[in-house]
């Protein structure tokens, strides 16, 4: 599975959204279930998935997908 | 296999509850200001009880030391089930003969180190079955005391952030408390002069200063099994000291 769709499929687990829901635009303010609670399920999800350890302050930077993809660049992890 | 994280360990009663937790088996983290302490903390404990013990240095009033910290635990466990926010600082002074400098030093190590340190570590020990937090605060925090004003107020700090943390993490399995040593043979106390310590003694019921061992056997209890239905708590380790 490429990086882009492990990705992804954080985002619908943590976010409890459908299999197929697209994601690649999502972001924050925009979505009811992305919230504050969800962004640390998230966060989880998304340390698990690519065994990082992300930076408070790039918790607190990550509103949107694209957004996810830069930081985990930061850590190495190249999503595509 | 469990993890502890402990801050403040290369002496006192950070040294005393590492030792504990390696005895019972936890596999550590360790930190201490200075490279020396800890390094020599890390290889005792490691040694003596089998456990696989890693540690880093810094000053915790950064961030980034917490931050490094974590991320030691993470790369090497993956997981943490315990932590210990116990480096602090001491300093003893009346109010309006108390530097600014020590002010501020007080509450960077003692209130925001603290806070730091929790908040970095608070989603690795959300991956842990049962995680357990426990703050190093101060009876000086619970009473105060008359010449150690700010560094009580910088220990009330740590038990509101205990309290907040507690309501705020149980919900996510993580447990939150803080021990409130009364007067301990550590280090610390060399601020006070001999008549201090003296005094300290005469009002304490058990008549003796606590021992770091003291304090950590109640750390390893409301870290274990046992304190599972306890949250939010401040256990004063006082001897019956009334200030």
């Amino acid at each position: 599975m490429s990086e882009l769709q492990k990705l992804r499929d954080a985002f619908r687990s943590a976010l409890d959204l459908p299999a197929d829901a697209p994601v690649d635009d999502l972001r924050y303010q925009d979505n009811e279930k992305w919230d504050s609670l969800a962004h640390m399920s998230l966060v989880a999800a998304i340390e698990d998935e690519f065994s990082v350890m992300i930076d408070t302050d790039d918790v607190i930077n990550m509103s949107s997908f694209t957004e996810a993809v830069r930081i985990l660049g930061k850590y190495g992890v190249d999503v595509k | 296999m469990s993890v502890a994280l402990v801050t403040g360990a290369s002496r006192g009663i950070g040294l005393a509850t590492a030792h504990r937790l390696a005895e019972q088996g936890h596999d550590l983290v360790l930190h201490g200001h200075g490279e020396t302490g800890v390094a020599e903390a890390a290889s005792t404990l490691a040694g003596k009880f089998g456990v696989s013990v890693h540690h880093a240095a810094g000053d915790i009033a950064d961030p980034a030391t917490s931050k490094a910290l974590v991320r030691l635990a993470f790369e090497n466990f993956k997981r943490l089930d315990a932590l210990v926010v116990n480096a602090g600082t001491h300093a003893a002074g009346m109010l309006g003969m108390t530097a600014d400098a020590t002010v501020d030093r007080l509450f960077a190590v003692n209130a925001a180190g603290a806070a730091h340190t929790l908040q970095n570590a608070v989603r690795l020990l959300a991956r842990a079955e049962n995680p357990a937090v426990v703050l190093t605060a101060s009876i000086t925090g619970t009473h105060g005391v008359a010449g150690q004003a700010v560094y009580a107020a910088s220990k009330a700090a740590v038990i509101g952030l205990t309290k907040a943390a507690a309501k705020e993490l149980g919900p996510r399995g993580i447990r939150v408390n803080a021990v409130a040593p009364g007067f301990i043979a550590t280090d610390m106390l060399d601020t006070l002069d001999e008549a201090g310590r003296q005094e300290r003694i005469a009002d304490t019921a058990l008549g003796r200063l606590g021992t770091a061992g003291d304090v950590a056997d109640v750390i390893a209890f409301l870290l274990s099994d046992q304190a599972r239905f306890v949250t939010g708590q401040v256990i004063g380790v006082d001897g019956g000291l009334v200030l």
